[in-house]
């Protein structure tokens, strides 16, 4: 019997699972920049173990003619590479699965329950070739043959990998992959196998070019690329899981773009580090997850009190201590929005997709710049790990806006203003001197104990907060604006809703993305309080978001969504949720 | 003493009587005076402490942050405006209690800063309880029996650690004390000066007496250069030799980075990073 794919359509979702250490991520890579060079959207996503060796990942990818946004829970092709990590995804294979592999690492049950079992001896083909190693380009080749991808595509893809490794190694790999395109010719001459996926604008009939012309980026990138554009010009960071991938982007690009990336020998030194930086004239950046930034927060509290603007990127992962650390949470922002002793403003941005994580990085250093505040920027390993095609960056209208003024013979860094806002100097620009204390302090800078002074100095801080809720990023609405149900979400939420409404197709419910969850912009206030009913997504298990609305509108959630397994939503499960709810 | 462009007219300090910091900090204006630096190019970093007002009480930008948390600060202001002379200063606890990590790790990366620490072997903002340079037996309100940890060798952590500048000076000789501060400073990378200074609110034990009694100054003769010699000097603790130990000019933070333009100078190269994105097309 010919087993046709997709059963569900129009997009194929591929899983590929394995151990570390087995070149997954270089096959996604691969995979993903190839299909969209031949037109087709990419998304790819994923979940891994925190080890570097062995256990199971898998990587989920869908390629589609039209634009995807999030996971689905659906496997139309799955490829294991290893016995242990097909069964511990078995739950999500159905007889619309076909897969695809070595009888070895594939179990009889799971035979079963699929729909079609192809047995391809990938390693016994590459072994031929010279090594096992080679499978991983085997297994490529095969899946574009599938997708019927431009093999010279594909084949300068290879070349760029491994041109260090020699001609020879290249030699390989692309023969590996030409291999894997015999072998998925003999299985449609056998009539195993027929692919119906099309690729982006093939229905209508042109040319998907403007597909091909897009970036493949994934959020920890995007963070990275809109710190450049916000001139940011440190970065302090610990390692940690899964905020890692922004510093080595920046690292990598540190010296062409004149940024200092220093690894510090603590989340303490970072977050420090990043302020005396701000205070010199610098445009730093501190990234970690949720525990380095519990390290962090005396320093946040430093910034509130000297009026720094500080930058601090947050990559959520689940809690509570080190959790589970290569997995997915919104379990942070009460976190950030009540860090820091002591009471002042700040801002806090959730990106929900690349574009926004770039815009919004890139707007988080001139908001911190104007308002002299801590900004954070919350987002999670699901984000920081998954990879979509989108629109390349828009770099035009973007501008780095430094409020630094030339400071004047008796210089007061803490002027009294009607805004709150004092002009901000750094030493050795003008006849000024500029002393910030950590301590309570006067207007010069310097330390005091007069109580009124406190007083005073508290509310200005306090007063900023009036022009921050002039300026908040407004939320994306997606759906009847009139609509009787209200959904609201925040930060990585947006792709998976978003694609989950448009099956389920109801006029009834309207979704508010929120990408800048405090100060909350008036407009998301408002629809909550005209909301007949007002329902909650988040990734956590307390409904934090929730409760901050609450908080500011009295109004209680009149359902939650909420998962905190260490997994995003998938589509299925949103549709299947809100379903329940509505 | 001299008068200089760092004082402040009137000033009174929140410092006991008798306590080695106001000699201290004469010390360290005249050092600067010498050198000819100027109150808008000079930042001073500390902590939290009695020590770490110093700022204070200069004519002077300085940004006076967390207790231990100086180091990080002063690593990237100098790296974020390399024509700042920076010189990072606080107590003994601050720098190696609170902020012993970063005092590790600033030493690896040699940032061109000094680093000035005031040594009293107690903490005196809180009221007398030990440093980590308490000496063995030293009894408070805390430590009822007496210390009971080995002291922390400032200097010979540094050392080990291959600094670029490490002294020791005792604040009973201001003049002296003045000098190696001078020639801490004009060093290029960092400068770890670890100042003797007398507590006599809450030590009573290390008093200018004991000090001066306890010190001498290492021979005209010592060679700065030579690092096991310097070792050698450092685990010397009954009694302390004072002095510069160890001299050894090497590549600083900054010049690794390669590092010119002060931060707030530079322009994001806008074509570059257009160029970076469409290269994420292909
Ligand atoms: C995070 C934090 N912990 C504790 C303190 C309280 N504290 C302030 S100064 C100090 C120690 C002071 O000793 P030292 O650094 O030796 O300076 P000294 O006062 O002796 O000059 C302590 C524990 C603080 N300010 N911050
Ligand atoms: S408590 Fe000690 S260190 Fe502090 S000012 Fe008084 S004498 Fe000096």
């Amino acid at each position: 019997m010919t087993f046709s794919l997709p059963k569900k359509g129009p997009d194929i979702s591929i899983v590929i699972c394995g151990e570390a250490g087995q070149g997954i991520q270089t096959l996604e890579s691969l995979l993903t920049r190839t299909a969209k060079l031949s037109g087709y959207h990419v998304f790819s996503t994923k979940e891994y173990m925190s080890r570097v060796r062995g256990g199971s990942n898998s990587t989920s990818i869908r390629i589609s003619p039209e634009r995807v946004y999030a996971a689905v829970d659906r496997i139309d092709l799955l490829i294991p590479l290893t016995a242990a990590s097909a069964e511990r995804i078995k739950d999500r294979i159905t007889a619309d699965t076909l897969i695809i592999g070595e009888r070895k690492f594939v179990s009889e049950a799971l035979s079963r329950s699929s729909g079609e079992f192809i047995d391809i001896p990938f390693t016994e083909t590459a072994k031929k070739l010279g090594r096992s190693i080679y499978s991983n380009q085997v297994v490529l080749g095969l899946v574009a043959s599938l997708l019927a991808l431009d093999i010279n595509i594909l084949k300068a893809k290879l070349r760029a990998e491994f041109e260090d490794k020699g001609s020879e190694i290249v030699d390989i790999n692309i023969k590996a992959a030409h291999a894997g395109y015999s072998l998925y010719e003999g299985l449609i001459k056998d009539d195993k196998v027929i692919s119906e996926i099309k690729k982006a604008g093939e229905a209508t009939g042109d040319v998907p070019e403007e597909v091909k012309g897009e970036i493949v980026i994934s959020g920890a990138e995007a963070v990275g690329l809109g710190a450049i554009a916000g001139g940011c010009d440190f970065i302090a960071a610990y390692p940690m899981s899964p905020s890692t991938g922004v510093l080595t982007f920046l690292a990598k690009h540190a010296e062409e773009f004149g940024i200092v990336a220093e690894q510090c020998e603590d989340e303490i030194a970072g977050i420090n580090m990043a302020i005396g930086a701000w205070y010199a004239g610098g445009r730093a950046l501190a990234s970690t997850s949720g525990g380095g930034f519990a390290l962090m927060e005396e320093g946040v509290s430093l910034a509130a009190m000297i009026e720094s603007p500080v930058v601090v990127h947050i990559a959520q992962r689940p809690g509570p201590a080190t959790g589970l650390p290569t997995r997915t949470e919104q379990g942070d922002l009460e976190l950030a929005l009540y860090s820091g002793h002591g009471e002042f403003p700040r801002i806090i941005l959730a990106p929900g997709s690349a574009a926004e994580a770039f815009y919004l990085t890139q707007k988080a250093f001139n908001l911190a710049d104007r308002y002299q505040c801590p900004v954070f920027i919350l987002t999670d390993q699901y984000l920081m790990d998954t990879v979509t095609n989108t629109t390349p960056f828009d770099t035009g209208g973007l501008e780095v806006e430094r409020h630094i003024v030339k400071t004047e013979e008796g210089y007061k860094r803490y002027a009294l203003t009607d805004s709150g806002l004092s002009p901000r100097g750094i030493p050795g620009n003008g006849r000024g001197l500029v002393m910030v204390d950590s301590d309570e302090h006067d207007e010069d800078g310097r330390i005091t104990e007069d109580l009124s002074v406190r007083t005073t100095m508290v509310d200005k801080r306090l007063r900023r907060l009036t022009l921050i809720k002039e300026d908040i990023v407004e939320p994306t609405l997606i759906g009847d604006k009139d609509a009787k149900t209200v959904l609201v979400g925040w930060g990585s939420t947006l792709g998976v809703v978003r694609e989950a409404l448009t099956s389920i197709n109801s006029e009834d419910i309207l979704f508010v993305h929120i990408a800048q969850p405090y100060p909350l912009h008036q407009k998301v206030l408002e629809l909550v309080e005209g909301a007949g009913r007002f329902l909650v997504i988040e990734g956590n298990a307390t409904g934090q978001l929730a409760r901050l609305i609450k908080l500011e509108t009295g109004r209680e959630a009149d359902g939650k969504i909420l998962k905190y397994n260490g997994l995003q939503f998938t589509v299925e499960e949103v549709e299947e949720r809100i379903g329940e709810v509505l | 003493m001299k008068k200089t462009d760092f004082d402040i007219e009137g000033m009174e300090t929140a410092w006991c009587p008798g306590c080695g910091d106001h000699a201290i900090l004469s010390a360290l204006k005249a050092s600067l005076d010498n050198l000819g630096l100027t109150p808008g190019k000079l930042v001073m970093v500390s902590g939290i402490g009695q020590a770490a007002k110093i700022p204070q009480y200069f004519n002077t930008n300085y940004f006076n942050g967390l207790h231990g948390r100086a180091l990080p600060a002063a690593v990237a202001i100098k790296a974020s405006n390399p024509e700042l002379t920076v010189v990072a200063e606080s107590g003994d606890g601050d720098m190696y209690g609170e902020g012993g990590n970063h005092f590790i790790h600033t030493i690896r990366r040699n940032p061109d800063i000094t680093n000035i620490v005031h040594n009293n072997m107690v903490y005196g903002l809180t009221k007398g309880q030990a440093s980590p340079t308490s000496r063995r037996g030293f009894v408070t309100p805390v430590q009822v029996s007496g210390v009971m940890s080995e002291p922390f060798n400032p200097l010979a952590v540094a050392i080990s650690l291959d600094v670029s500048f490490v002294a020791r000076a005792f604040i009973g000789d201001q003049q002296r004390t003045s000098e190696i501060i001078e020639a801490a400073i004009k060093h290029r990378g960092y400068a770890l000066v670890d100042i003797f200074q007398p507590c006599p609110s809450f030590n009573k034990q290390n008093t200018y007496k004991w000090f001066r009694e306890n010190t001498y100054y290492l021979e005209d003769s010592f060679d700065s250069s030579e690092r096991l010699a310097a070792l050698g000097k450092a685990f010397q603790t009954d009694r302390l030799p004072l002095g510069i130990f160890y001299r050894n000019e090497k590549p600083t933070f900054t010049d690794n980075l390669r590092i010119k333009t002060p931060g707030y100078r530079k322009i994001v190269d806008f074509k570059r990073l257009n160029g970076l994105i469409s290269s994420l097309a292909s």
